[in-house]
Formats: structure tokens, C-alpha cells, sequence
């Protein structure tokens, strides 16, 4: 299996089987539910009242200019920091008590802005690790990674174009490659929502319609839901299917991308003005 | 254990030891203040802090033997640390600046080991005690004494620690040391000498250790391995009151004196070191579980 | 983890046994020596599994090994068992003890990061010397005498230095089974990254205490052997040597190259061999010696010996890149 990355598209063969995608297309309810979320550090109030959903299956997109509080509702979201006030639901359940190891074994999976790697592993050994750990027990971890680990792991990393520096050790590649790399492993950890923070930054613009090809791929043929934060609009406006634009730890408007983009307010959150 | 019974039948010898803790907790503070400074400033915990207030108080021992009255002794002696201080900087602690903090612990604690060492070759192992000639203070028929030698102690840390904060916050290599430690980076764009700033931030500790040193000298005593337990003093303070947080390292350093002073009564002072890391761990235990519940850790 | 090719591990590890068994009657003189020589790569092994491999440098693993000395002595003093019976069920035991203190210590100690783990740590190993050297029952600070090995004296040496050469090859090659499974996997994320592996949803804290453990459990077994090598306990000098078992174990790991199969093993050998001179020609000053060896090897090898070979190698081969390109 090998990836060949022309400007941009991405031609590689078979991507590996999906969880259980069409299971999830029969629920009706929104996967992740954030009502009235809140939080301030000391002073500063990073989030306000902030509601959203994400339909299960959907992509949607947050957008907003720099220090509107996205990363914060990010953060909030997976139990990085305990909100102040309201609540959040993923899959109908509530999360916002729960930590971040517990909230990841359920599914809910972020990547970062400034790349999360393990960096003196290589990358086959951080796709190794990044496997669904909500069975592992002692006894399944004293094994050796499977065949069909690391045949997945192989896989993924030629999806994302990382095939021939598959045994490189992951602090050596560049932000790009990492970035690819963070997201190789997410996928890895086979979850139902995805959290991705900004992830076309830093990379290459040539190469920038190859990853959001494969984001496309990923919620279609592996069912994964993705809740994108991004500051690239012709990489949003075409992903997304619903857009939340934040604004001074607000929620400034929500919509259909072309609703969006056409929005004044939006356009002046961004241009400034108030 | 049974000293217990005599504290609680005399509650009077409580006040006792809660001074002599407060008067002790100063110079404890003297020294957490040093390790802070070097801390803050170079990312660097230095292990043989210890064994430099020991050499400090092998300076003023030795002195006094001369004829220099202690209380003369101790500029000598963070005078000649200073100079110790800078040569110290020069040959090993600038190639750790830059380096991971387990780096510096690891070379701190051989620069200690090396000290303390060499302190029981040269000196000998025996305890050296030195005579202030200063009276004890009594109150209530005898039943509380207060030795001068801590009063003067106690008078002679607040100078120092005094003199230390003018110095910072008034000089201009003061003000270097500190804008340093905000940001080295920005310092160094804007012209000032971070290798500089920290020799001299090094060399002060060393200075303020050497002070330190004659202060517990006269006190109490030297012998070559009191080390240890001064820069697990230290640490245990600095983490207790934050590295920037002067005034809360002299509450801090009260606090331990007069913890150690009981405990020193109630359990006896061959457990003194146990109790010291006992607390020490019971405290980044507890620190640590507070901050959990905001989901954080120490960093 | 390990950058030895398969084959060329397997035939080293053969050789080393080979010597290993040859050597009390190729070197009858140094036998004890050569029996603390596998103690040091005991120690350096054990302690790399959560200093090196994870990221948590512990000061304070001596604990675990003292654990293991007394436990032993107590169960040959008291059990009433024959010498052989009580020496191997004492060595048992003191490992299964080493590790359950561990597994009891590890949820709380564990959960504090970085440096203010590794003082914590130290603290461990100093107030276990304290306590021991005042608690009665096992000698307070006279310490506790081992029975009377039933047999010749040349007998005995050899008899020890097998039971640590077995005990340190077990030790190695459950490490070297240890990093090629997916809790190695773990292990190393933890130390390359412990907050992203939390966010990945891998059981930090159970790895933790795992890998921490696994350091105890070898620990306290070399504890009962060593005793009765030396002979007699003492707190603070043998069981919670903390000033020198303590600190030798992270020098010898990071000097040979920390986080490496064989950079402790190799780290070991150095620092022994070098201790033992340091010994025989040094005598009075050996200590002040072995402070500014550290010192020399921290500040002028922090990336061990195996770390420099890699540097080094790495560089000739751009160089000779280089060459090639006619640059």
C-alpha cells in the first residue's frame, strides 16, 4: 500500500475498514451537546453561555478570530480545565465532571495546535500506542503489538502520506509531518467525534487539499464525526456542513456556510470595527 | 515520645519552642530565599545549597578560632562564598543553564557529595562548635530560655534578607537579575548580560549561603554533613510558598522552624531529617492533589 | 528501544553468559566484586525502567531494595527454616514485599511530576534509613547479622556471586521482554509525552505503577543475596544506602545512556570498575573522587556513552555524505 501524494490529491489504495460506520448514521440525536458552557480564568472570561451541536456523522466547523475563546471551549470539551457552568453531553451522556483519559476512552479524541507527538518514538511505534484503550487490561498491554496493529498502523500512515518516514522517530519530522502524523494517530484511536484544532495550519498550501481530502475521507468512509476549528476559509467554508463563529468568548452566529460567510457581523468580528 | 507529655503538662514550653522556631525560621528563610533566586532565575534547583551554608559556617568557625568574633566572621564569609560562587559558576553551573532540570539536580548533587567530602577530609569529621559569648535570655523562674545567639541570629537574618531585597529591587544589576529572570530572552535582546546576571545571581546565593553558614555556626554547630537537611529546607519552603513569593517564604520558613523545633522535642533529633522529608512529601502529595481537582499538576 | 540487531543481541548476551559462569574460576580473587559488578547492572537495569524508559527519576529506589534485605533477614532469622529453605523463600518474599510497596506508594508518589518526584523520591529512601535505623525489633542502627553460610568460605563467595548473576540475567532479559510490548510502548509515551498519552486515553497511572513495580519486585530480590554476602545489615550503609546505592543507580544509567537496553549495563561496568580503582589507589579520597566523577559525567556525558557513540556516528556519516556529494 503506498501513498502518492501529487499537489494536493491523494492517490492511494484501499483505506482500512472503518469501525462500526453505519451504525452511528441511524441515531438521530446530536453526538456532542454543549449547552451554556462557561469559563473564565480569574479575570478573564474565556467563554460565556456558549451552546452548540454537532449532528453525529456531520463535519462541523468553529471559527472565529484570534482569542474569541475557541481552544478554550476545546479544552472544556475534553476535560482538559473544569467548566464554571453548564453542561455537556456526548452521546447523551454527561461529561463535563469526567477527566480526560475517562472522556477519550469514550471516544472523543482532540488533536492540538502546536503538535502533541511522542518524540523519540518512531512513527509506527506512536501509531502503535495510539490504539482505542478502553479494553486494554494489564495482561492485553504485556503483549507485542499485533500483526493487524501494526498492519492498521501502516495503513493509516500512508492515508495520511507518512509511508516512507514510517520508522523516522516523530521529533525529527517537520511541523507538517507531525501535524499529519497527530492526526494518523487520532484516527488510530478509531473515535466517534474528533476535535481538530486548526489542522491545516503550519502545513504547506500545496498539500493543504490532500488533508482536507482526507478529513472528507475519514468522516465518510470511517464514520467519525469532526468538530474543526480553523482559520483557513476556503478550508472551512468547503468542509464544513454547519459553522459556529465565536467572537470575544461569545457566540456570535451559527450556520450554513454560506449563511457564514455573508453573515456582517461575522465579517466584522473579523475585519474588526467594535 | 514522652517529651509529648511534658509539652502538653506545659503548655508554657509550647511558646518557648514556637519562638525559637520563628527566630531559627529565619535563617531557614535566608537560605529557601537563595535556592529560590538561583531557581527562578536559571531554572536551576541547586542540591549542594546545603553544603554551601556549611562551608559558610566552616569560614566563621575558623575565623573565630583566629580571633575574628563571629559576628565579624560572617561578612567574611559570604564575602569569600561570593568569590567561591563566581569560580563555581565559571567551571561548572553555566554549562547547565540551558540544560534539563534533571541535569542540574544530578550535577548539584555531585558538586554536593564533592563538598561535603572534601569538608570531612580537610576539616575532619568531628562537630565544631563556637562560642558567641552571648547570654540566654529566661522568662517565668527558667521555665522558658531563649538563647541570645538566636535573637541575634534571628536580628542578623532580617538584615541580610533586608539588604537582599533593597539590592534587587534598587540596584540596577538588581533589576537586571530580576528583568532576567521574567525573561531571559528579552532581556538579552534589550543588552544585558544573562551570563552575567546569572554568575552574579549564583554568586549571591553562594554569599547569602555563606552568611547563612555562620549564622547556623554560631547557633548551633558544624560538622561536614549538615548539608542535606539545609537544602531540604530549602526546597520544602520555596515549594511551599512559590518561588516569587518573598514574603511568603519568610512565613513559610517560620512555619518550618517551629514545626521542626516541636517535632525536634517531641520525637527526638535523630528523626529530625525523617520528619523533614516526611512533610516534604506529604506536602507535594497534598499540593498535588489540590491542584488535581482543577485538573492540573506541579510543574 | 533496542538498537541491537536481533542476532547480534542474542550472540552478546550468550558471550556475557558464558563469562558470567566462567569467571570465579577464571578470577577467584575478585569474585565479590564481580558479584557486586551484576548488583550495579541490577541496579542500573531497574532503575532505567522508570528513569530512563519513562521519564519518572526516581532518588529514591534504593527503598525497594532495602525492603528486600530485610525481609530476607527477618525471614531467616525468625522462620526457623533451614539456611538454603529460609534464604531462597527471604529472597522471595522480599521481592513480592519490594513490589507491594510500590503498587501501594506508586497512585500517590507517582502522580507527582518531574523534579519535585525525583526529591520526593529521595526522601523515601532517607526516611526508611532513619526509621530503620531506630526500630528494635530489626536492629535499629546495630543493624541485623545473617546466618552463617553452611559451608567453605570460597564456597560461599561463588555460591552468591551465581545467585546474582542469575537474578541480574533474569532481571535483563525480563526488561529486554518488558520494552518490546505494548506497556514498553506505554512507557516511553508517558516519558515522551504524559499528557498526550492521558489525552489518547492510555491508563497512565496503572503503567506508572506497573513499570515502578517491575523496578521493586528486582530490586528486593537482590536485597536478600547481598545481605548474606556482606554478611550484616546496615541500615544506612547497606539496606537504604541512599547517599551511594541510590544515587550510583540514575550515574550508571545516565552515563552509560539512559533509555537504552544496554546503555545501563554498559554504564554499570564503567562506573564499577572505575569505583573499585578509585578504591585501591584513592583510599581517604576515593568519596571526593566519585563526587567529581559525577559531576564530569553529568555536565561532559549527558547523553551517556551510547548516546555520544550515536552523535558521533551520526556525524561521520554526514560528513562522509558530504564527501560523497563533492561538497
Amino acid at each position: 500500500m503506498s501513498a502518492v501524494v501529487h499537489d494536493g490529491s491523494v492517490t492511494t489504495a484501499a483505506m482500512p475498514p472503518p469501525a462500526d460506520a453505519t451504525e452511528e448514521r441511524r441515531r438521530p440525536v446530536a453526538l456532542l451537546e454543549v449547552r451554556n458552557v462557561s469559563k473564565c480564568f480569574g479575570g478573564v472570561v474565556a467563554n460565556r453561555d456558549i451552546s452548540l451541536d454537532v449532528p453525529v456523522g456531520s463535519i462541523t466547523g468553529l471559527i472565529g478570530p484570534n482569542g474569541s475563546g475557541k481552544t478554550t471551549l476545546f479544552n472544556s470539551i475534553v476535560g482538559q480545565h473544569p467548566i464554571d457552568g453548564g453542561s455537556i453531553r456526548f452521546d447523551g451522556q454527561e461529561i463535563s465532571k469526567l477527566r480526560t483519559p475517562t472522556i477519550a476512552r469514550l471516544g472523543l479524541v482532540r488533536t492540538f495546535q502546536q503538535t502533541h507527538i511522542y518524540g523519540k518514538m518512531n512513527c509506527v511505534q506512536n501509531m502503535q500506542i495510539s490504539t482505542p484503550q478502553r479494553c486494554e487490561t494489564l495482561m492485553s498491554m504485556l503483549r507485542r503489538p499485533s500483526a493487524a496493529i501494526t498492519e492498521r498502523a501502516e495503513a493509516l500512515l500512508d492515508f495520511v502520506g507518512l509511508g516512507p518516514k514510517r520508522f523516522v522517530p516523530a521529533g525529527d519530522l517537520s511541523f507538517g509531518q507531525q501535524k499529519l502524523l497527530e492526526f494518523a494517530m487520532a484516527l488510530m484511536n478509531g473515535p466517534r467525534l474528533l476535535l481538530l484544532d486548526e489542522p491545516t495550519a503550519g502545513i504547506n498550501p500545496v498539500l493543504i487539499n490532500g488533508l482536507v481530502d482526507r478529513l472528507k475521507r475519514s468522516n465518510a468512509e470511517l464514520g467519525i464525526t469532526l468538530l474543526v476549528i480553523e482559520h483557513n476559509m476556503r478550508v472551512i467554508m468547503n468542509l464544513a456542513s454547519e459553522i459556529y463563529c465565536l467572537a470575544h468568548g461569545e457566540l456570535l452566529a451559527q450556520g450554513s456556510p454560506d449563511a457564514i460567510r455573508h453573515d456582517p457581523r461575522v465579517v466584522d468580528a473579523y475585519l474588526g470595527g467594535r | 515520645m514522652s517529651n509529648l507529655g511534658v509539652l502538653i503538662d506545659a503548655p508554657i514550653l509550647l511558646l518557648q519552642l514556637v519562638v525559637s522556631g520563628i527566630l531559627v525560621g529565619a535563617i531557614f528563610a535566608l537560605v529557601a530565599y537563595g535556592m529560590a533566586l538561583v531557581w527562578g532565575v536559571m531554572n536551576i534547583i541547586n542540591i549542594a545549597q546545603g553544603e554551601l551554608v556549611m562551608l559558610g559556617g566552616y569560614i566563621v568557625f575558623y575565623l573565630d578560632a583566629a580571633g575574628v568574633h563571629p559576628l565579624f566572621g560572617i561578612p567574611i564569609a559570604a564575602a569569600a562564598m561570593f568569590a567561591f560562587g563566581l569560580a563555581l559558576y565559571r567551571v561548572v553551573i553555566r554549562r547547565l543553564v540551558d540544560r534539563d532540570m534533571f541535569v542540574s539536580i544530578l550535577a548539584t548533587f555531585g558538586i554536593s557529595i564533592l563538598l561535603q567530602q572534601l569538608a570531612n577530609q580537610v576539616f575532619g569529621a568531628d562537630i565544631r562548635t563556637l562560642s558567641s559569648g552571648l547570654p540566654n535570655l529566661s522568662f517565668d523562674n527558667g521555665l522558658i530560655s531563649i538563647a541570645g545567639v538566636k535573637i541575634v541570629g534571628f536580628a542578623a537574618a532580617l538584615v541580610v534578607g533586608g539588604a537582599l531585597f533593597l539590592f534587587l529591587r534598587h540596584t540596577r544589576i538588581g533589576q537586571a537579575i530580576r528583568a532576567t529572570a521574567q525573561n531571559a530572552r528579552a532581556a538579552r535582546v534589550l543588552g544585558i548580560d544573562t551570563h552575567r546576571m546569572y554568575a552574579a545571581t549564583f554568586a549571591l546565593n553562594c554569599a547569602i549561603c555563606g552568611a547563612a553558614g555562620g549564622l547556623v555556626a554560631m547557633t548551633w554547630f558544624v560538622q561536614p554533613y549538615l548539608g542535606l537537611t539545609y537544602t531540604l529546607r530549602s526546597f520544602m519552603i520555596v515549594v511551599a510558598a512559590g518561588i516569587g513569593n518573598l514574603p511568603g517564604v519568610i512565613l513559610a520558613g517560620s512555619g518550618f522552624g517551629v514545626l521542626e523545633e516541636t517535632a525536634g522535642f517531641v520525637l527526638g533529633s535523630q528523626y529530625q531529617t525523617a520528619f523533614i522529608f516526611l512533610l516534604l512529601i506529604l506536602l507535594l502529595i497534598g499540593r498535588n492533589l489540590l491542584l488535581a481537582r482543577q485538573r492540573r499538576y506541579l510543574k | 528501544m533496542n538498537s541491537l540487531p536481533r542476532r547480534r543481541g542474542v550472540a552478546l548476551l550468550a558471550a556475557i553468559g558464558v563469562a558470567g559462569v566462567a569467571a570465579p574460576w577464571v578470577a577467584p580473587e575478585i569474585v565479590t566484586q564481580l558479584a557486586f559488578l551484576w548488583l550495579m547492572i541490577l541496579f542500573a537495569v531497574t532503575w532505567d525502567i522508570n528513569g530512563g524508559q519513562m521519564g519518572y527519576n526516581s532518588f529514591g529506589n534504593v527503598f525497594f531494595f532495602g525492603l528486600g534485605v530485610y525481609i530476607c533477614a527477618l525471614v531467616q532469622r525468625d522462620s526457623g527454616l533451614g539456611y538454603y529453605q529460609a534464604l531462597f523463600i527471604g529472597t522471595a518474599l522480599g521481592a513480592l514485599g519490594a513490589a507491594l510497596a510500590a503498587l501501594l506508594l506508586g497512585p500517590a508518589l507517582l502522580g507527582i511530576r518531574g523534579h519535585y518526584f525525583s526529591i520526593a523520591t529521595l526522601g523515601l529512601s532517607i526516611v526508611a534509613a532513619d526509621v530503620a535505623s531506630a526500630w528494635e525489633y530489626i536492629g535499629a542502627a546495630s543493624g541485623m547479622t545473617v546466618p552463617v553460610f553452611p559451608g567453605a568460605i570460597g564456597d560461599r563467595s561463588r555460591f552468591f556471586y551465581f545467585l546474582l548473576f542469575a537474578l541480574t540475567a533474569m532481571t535483563f532479559l525480563a526488561v529486554r521482554a518488558l520494552y518490546a510490548t505494548r506497556l514498553g510502548l506505554a512507557i516511553n509515551a508517558i516519558r515522551d509525552n504524559e499528557d498526550k498519552a492521558e489525552a489518547m486515553g492510555v491508563h497512565t497511572t496503572r503503567t506508572k505503577v506497573c513499570a515502578w513495580c517491575a523496578s521493586a519486585f528486582f530490586l528486593g530480590a537482590a536485597g536478600g543475596p547481598v545481605g548474606n554476602l556482606v554478611g550484616f545489615i546496615d541500615p544506612r550503609d547497606l539496606a537504604f544506602a541512599g547517599a551511594t546505592f541510590g544515587v550510583w543507580m540514575v550515574l550508571m544509567a545516565v552515563l552509560g545512556g539512559k533509555g537504552t537496553l544496554w546503555g545501563p549495563v554498559i554504564g554499570a561496568v564503567i562506573f564499577h570498575v572505575t569505583q573499585e580503582l578509585f578504591w585501591t589507589y584513592l583510599l581517604g579520597w576515593q568519596r571526593v573522587a566519585m563526587g567529581l566523577l559525577i559531576v564530569v559525567i553529568v555536565v561532559f556525558f549527558p547523553n551517556g556513552i551510547l548516546g555520544w557513540l550515536a552523535h558521533a556516528r551520526h556525524r561521520a556519516t554526514r560528513v562522509a555524505s558530504k564527501q560523497a556529494q563533492g561538497v
